[in-house]
């Protein structure tokens, strides 16, 4: 009896010891990460690599003012286009959880969740790059702003579900229309948690290369015509890293860090928005 | 003066093939309380519901008969309108989570659209306020969250909340279902005080309570209303076999 009881707690001790050091290892690459790009990157920082142009080729320096400035573009554009478009299409989904439409939308986030982001590049320059024969910050925003989507939509669903339905009562009960009661008492009950979902998207978008490959395209140049090519941190990365020079691949580095404190913040951001405006039901 | 607020005639109500309230007649005059009493899934909560329309938010549902408020028909009307004159408290405390104390007393004004200067609100708010027997406890907190108040509390904020649009009358769907006794005390007693000024139809499965609060009592039972009459005499000699049964205990 006595040894019994000693081989469950060892056992114990072996699984509790094993969950613990596989946990470890899945947080190792990401560790891994930050460490080489920290020791790589850190350099390079400073102020005029983040305030001054690319130069061209042959001669020294330059940075990566105009790809930090074309990404936040890209940010705002693909918001413009995904928040509206997903919230709306998020309050649907909670609204009717049930009917042909809603399964549809339902089926189609999924899918879209799964799409390659280059397919998504594709479908952006057919629709856009190629009507308008050139390449263009719009056509990379809305490329991500697909890719926002499915995020947005999700979170938006899944936050207004779990909003009280006595909330809705108590509005619809003092004679509010259905549309504001939806606007005024539901959403901002939920709020919170559909902004941290679309932080966690812009994240999520912030590092995309390849939809911006055939979009965006990339810029030696600042630019502020939505119409024309824009740069972007991953691009600007993925140019200095395909050159045969070291000091570009050290401000590859340098970027990727920017890049990646950038989506770190976002993250953080985001966990700390949910967590301090939390709303009390 | 008396007059006839509310006026059920020959009312049913079904979901799907299921009939909830078979052919109800009810009626109530101003300032009194009607206690709608009876066991669980009677048909007590359906029937206030459908005087405000709530039950048309859930899909399936079918009546017919007519209510009148103050001889209007309900079913002619805008269901936005006539929720605006029937106030509504639910079993459960529901204050807006995202509005002060202050925005959830005028949020039927402020959520309609309906302008009103500053001064005419702050004087609807501390009236309603002082209505619900609250503003003494929350006079200095007017700005801080309705949902940091206790249960008791946000109960009484949300009747002060009906109360600020003035209604005809206030439907209480089992308001002290979800609160301890001392509030469920203070809300009865804020019943009564309300009682000078405002009509009153109150659900509750609790037959002290219907016998603590209101005038007029209507005892429900599979749907239909087994006896309506004075308080005090159905609670003294029940007319039906069946509401001295339930009223003693032998069922419900």
């Amino acid at each position: 009896m006595e040894g019994h009881v000693r081989g469950r707690i060892i056992k114990d001790t072996i699984f509790k010891s094993l969950v613990m050091c596989l946990s470890f290892v899945a947080i190792l690459p990401l560790l891994l990460i930050l460490y080489y790009i920290t020791k790589n990157g850190i350099a390079v920082i400073n102020w005029e690599f983040l305030t001054t142009l690319p130069r061209p080729i042959g001669e020294a320096g330059g940075g990566i003012y105009n790809a930090i400035v074309g990404t936040i573009q890209l940010i705002i554009l693909s918001s413009i286009f995904s928040i509206p478009v997903g919230i709306a299409a998020g309050i649907y989904l909670s609204e009717r959880k049930e009917g042909k439409l809603s399964e549809l939308v339902r089926l189609c986030v999924v899918v879209l969740q799964g799409t390659p982001s280059i397919v998504i590049g594709i479908v952006a320059y057919l629709w856009i790059v190629a009507p308008f024969q050139s390449f263009s910050a719009l056509s990379g925003g809305i490329a991500l702003s697909i890719m926002m989507l499915p995020v947005i939509i999700k979170t938006t669903e899944e936050t207004l579900k779990l909003i009280p339905y006595h909330l809705k009562e108590a509005s619809l009960a003092l004679g509010v229309p259905y549309h504001r009661t939806i606007l005024k008492v539901v959403l901002p009950a939920g709020l919170t948690n559909i902004l941290t979902g679309i932080l966690l998207s812009v994240a999520r978008i912030t590092g995309e290369t390849a939809p911006l490959l055939f979009t965006a395209f990339g810029n030696q140049f600042m630019n502020y015509n939505i119409f024309k090519p824009i740069d972007s941190l991953p691009y600007r990365i993925f140019y200095y890293a395909m050159s045969p020079y070291p000091e570009w691949h050290t401000f590859a580095w340098g970027a990727s860090f920017i890049l990646v404190v950038m989506v770190l913040g976002l993250n953080l951001t985001a966990r700390g928005l949910a967590s301090k405006w939390k709303v009390q039901f | 003066m008396e007059s006839t607020i509310l006026r059920v005639e020959g009312f049913s109500a079904f979901f799907g093939a299921h009939q909830i309230l078979k052919e109800v007649n009810l009626s109530t005059s101003n300032n009194l309380v009607t206690a709608l009493m009876g066991p669980s899934g009677c048909g007590k909560t359906t029937l206030i519901r459908c005087i405000n329309r709530m039950h048309e938010l859930i899909p399936g549902g079918k009546v017919s008969g007519n209510i009148f408020l103050k001889e209007k028909n309900v079913y002619e009307m805008e269901p936005i309108i006539l929720r605006r004159q029937i106030g509504m408290v639910f079993q459960k405390p529901n204050p807006f989570p995202t509005m002060s104390i202050y925005d959830n007393v005028i949020a039927g004004y402020k959520l309609n659209g309906i302008k009103r200067s500053k001064s005419d609100m702050d004087s609807i708010v501390e009236e309603s306020l002082k209505n619900a027997a609250l503003w003494n406890e929350v006079k200095d907190a007017l700005h801080r969250k309705g949902t940091f108040l206790s249960g008791g509390q946000q109960q009484r904020l949300c009747i002060a909340r009906a109360l600020a649009m003035n209604p005809e009358i206030l439907l209480l769907d089992e308001p002290t279902s979800a609160l301890d006794p001392r509030s469920t005390a203070q809300i009865e007693e804020l019943i009564v005080e309300l009682k000078k000024t405002t009509t009153m139809l109150l659900v509750t499965h609790n037959i002290a309570q219907a016998a603590r609060v209101s005038d007029y009592t209507a005892f429900i039972y599979l749907g239909e209303i087994i006896e309506f009459g004075p308080t005090d005499k159905m609670f003294t000699v029940p007319k039906d076999k069946r509401t001295e049964e339930y009223l003693t205990g032998k069922f419900g």
